[in-house]
């Protein structure tokens, strides 16, 4: 008797779990959006280079731009101002932060594009064409000799950038992910 | 136990640690004694002999109550810290006073905060969340919306990864409680479970990361595995009952309860499923953490097991030898405090601090030690354990893994970071209370 009520029950979750009947019965008050639609705050750029919009740009673009854009805060060709360095060859040693740079440490030459596009300048952010990011971008890392004076940057060339210090990092806690 | 007894049939409480560290149930029962405790503010000796008479504020009506309630004109002092109080263009932080609170709630106006862009103001009728990358259905939600959701409150404290970084200095840097370690602060949350709106979404089987990304000027971004969103994360809308402070995300923010402080993403306005990181730059640069060996941690995600002593500590004068009752916070991002230990005697001998009720996971723990002290040097350390077996570590077993500056920082500065070693506080015979390493 027990065991017969008790398989029931399962039954009746079982049909539940299938139907999707549980999911029916939360707010369900999200509102479908499409890609087009979200495109503006779709933003993020991964290390393989997903998310890279078209355009390109060089480092002569990019130093045009710069010395218009950047240079007040990060000083003249990125040599650093009231704002960090963009542009070093100083190695990375001891624990401090501050002996952190682009070409020394940031294991991905794509955070320098996504960080660019949403952040930069710091009074107009998102201001810049994909075209200028491209171009700063390709400016930095040419200062920082990252890549050739006249390369190009664009979604196919920038994820191509091997950057010096990629394995320089331990996961602390992989088993958290 | 034998402490408890003597207590109750009034014998002096019982010494248990160096230097005057009393039984922690010394005073569970006793509560004039506590009328002594140490408040961290200057206590003005009543003249003996002095008759009791009306204030003018026993004479006549008070005011009218305001529609929001303001502190007294007295507590004017009880502020945060500002590092960039003019505006520069970069960012700016604010500081929570530990020393001037008690209990374990930071009130919402001192709650710290850490802007990278400054601190937008967003409408709460045009803010709005998108759920999208690999779900089966890409969802916007409005506030209005969320607010609908079945809800759930936890306290949890938030700590910036870079709270505390003046202690990797190779000498102790002369630095309030607020100054060291006012980046970290803790509230009841109130919001919708992420994991709800997960189902609603469906995820793909690819996804293994979220990008969550706000809506302020510089859209701080951080990617987290979505082993946490399907944990305990939380689009939090309430901070201590009311909705979020500007500061602290208005008017809705990421929370993931016991991790890393910048990954608590405010003013949230994206979350995208992906399969990798984004490797943005407060995970490539900002927060990630140089070491020893030349090699950088990432991914650091929790804040680790720590404690430290808020009353007495630096700055602080004590009144004269005597009754005084050590406090201070302990927390752990993995689990329940499970004991605190207080020496004053620079750790050579542990008193076990009484743990004030609820014990909660992943939030602040007030811990109290009755002290009596004599007048004589001390040096004062307080040591955490939690639940999963963590243990705070010594100084000495912190640099021997993290490594010491160079040279001593701007004490503004974040040149480390996940500091959760021992503090230690000096007192001196003149009853000045110094930082010290220990």
């Amino acid at each position: 008797m027990f065991t017969r009520k008790h398989a029931g029950g399962a039954a009746v979750i079982a049909i539940v779990m299938t139907t999707g009947l549980a999911r029916a019965e939360g707010p369900n008050l999200g509102k479908p959006i499409s890609q087009a639609e979200l495109a503006a705050w779709d933003i993020s750029i991964l290390p393989d280079g997903t998310g890279l919009p078209a355009g390109n740009g060089t480092p002569a673009e990019g130093s045009r731009v710069f010395a218009q854009k950047c240079a007040a805060c990060h000083g003249e060709n990125g040599k650093g101002g009231i704002n960090a360095a963009l542009v070093s060859s100083a190695p990375l040693s001891g624990i401090s932060a501050a002996a952190k740079t682009i070409p020394n440490f940031w294991p991905y030459a794509t955070t320098v594009f996504d960080f660019i596009r949403r952040a930069m300048p710091f009074q107009q952010p998102k201001s810049l064409t994909n075209d200028e990011v491209y171009a700063v971008t390709a400016f930095i890392l040419a200062q920082n000799k990252l890549i050739g004076d006249s390369d190009t940057m664009n979604a196919q060339t920038l994820p191509k950038v091997r950057m010096p210090n990629r394995d320089g990092f331990i996961i602390r806690f992989a088993d958290k992910i | 136990m034998a402490g408890n007894r003597s207590i109750s049939h009034g014998t002096p409480p019982v010494v248990v640690a160096a230097n005057g560290l009393l039984d922690r149930r010394a005073f569970l029962r006793g509560g004039a004694a506590m009328a002594a405790a140490m408040t961290g503010y200057t206590v003005i000796k009543p003249a003996a002999g002095e008759a009791l008479k009306e204030d003018p504020w026993s004479l006549a009506p008070g005011a009218t109550s305001p529609p929001v309630e303001q502190r007294s004109r007295f507590e004017q002092k009880v502020v945060r810290t500002l590092s960039n109080p003019n505006g520069e263009p970069r960012n700016t932080h604010a500081r929570t006073p530990h020393h001037l609170l008690n209990g374990t709630i930071t009130p919402n106006s001192l709650h710290f905060t850490i802007l990278h862009g400054g601190t937008p103001d967003i409408d709460p009728d045009r803010h709005r969340l998108v759920i999208h990358g690999l779900v089966k259905r890409p969802l916007i939600f409005t506030l209005d919306t969320l607010a609908r959701y079945p809800m759930v409150s936890r306290m949890t404290f938030v700590e910036c990864g870079g709270n505390s970084a003046p202690l990797f200095s190779p000498q102790p840097m002369q630095a309030s409680v607020q100054a060291l370690h006012g980046l970290a602060s803790c509230a009841e949350w109130t919001g919708v479970q992420l994991s709800t709106l997960l189902e609603e979404t469906g995820i793909d089987a690819k996804a293994k990361w979220l990008v969550a990304e706000g809506a302020d000027s510089p859209a701080v971004s951080r990617s987290f595995p979505l082993l946490k969103a399907q944990d305990d994360a939380m689009i939090a809308l309430y901070q201590n009952g009311e909705r979020l402070m500007p500061g602290n995300g208005y008017p809705m923010r990421l929370l993931l309860p016991g991790w890393e402080g910048n990954m608590n993403v405010k003013f949230l306005r994206s979350l995208k499923l992906t399969d990798q990181p984004a490797m943005s730059y407060y995970e490539s640069k900002i927060y990630s953490q140089m070491l020893p060996n030349g090699k950088s941690y990432q991914f650091y995600f929790l804040q680790e097991v720590k404690s430290f002593i808020t009353h007495p500590s630096h700055g602080m004068a004590m009144q004269g030898p005597g009754f005084y009752e050590i406090s201070g916070i302990a927390y752990s991002g993995d689990s329940r405090i499970s004991k605190v230990m207080v020496s004053a005697d620079g750790g050579k001998t542990w008193a076990k601090a009484a743990l004030q009720e609820p014990v909660l996971s992943k939030s602040f723990t007030r811990f109290r030690v009755p002290w009596q002290w004599d007048g004589g040097p001390a040096v004062l350390q307080s040591r955490a354990w939690d639940e999963a077996g963590n243990v705070q570590p010594t100084r000495a077993q912190f640099i021997a893994q993290r490594g010491e500056l160079d040279a001593a920082p701007a004490i503004l500065a974040f040149p480390n970071q996940h500091y959760n070693s021992i503090t230690s506080w000096a007192v001196d015979r003149k009853g000045e209370v110094k930082h010290v390493y220990a």
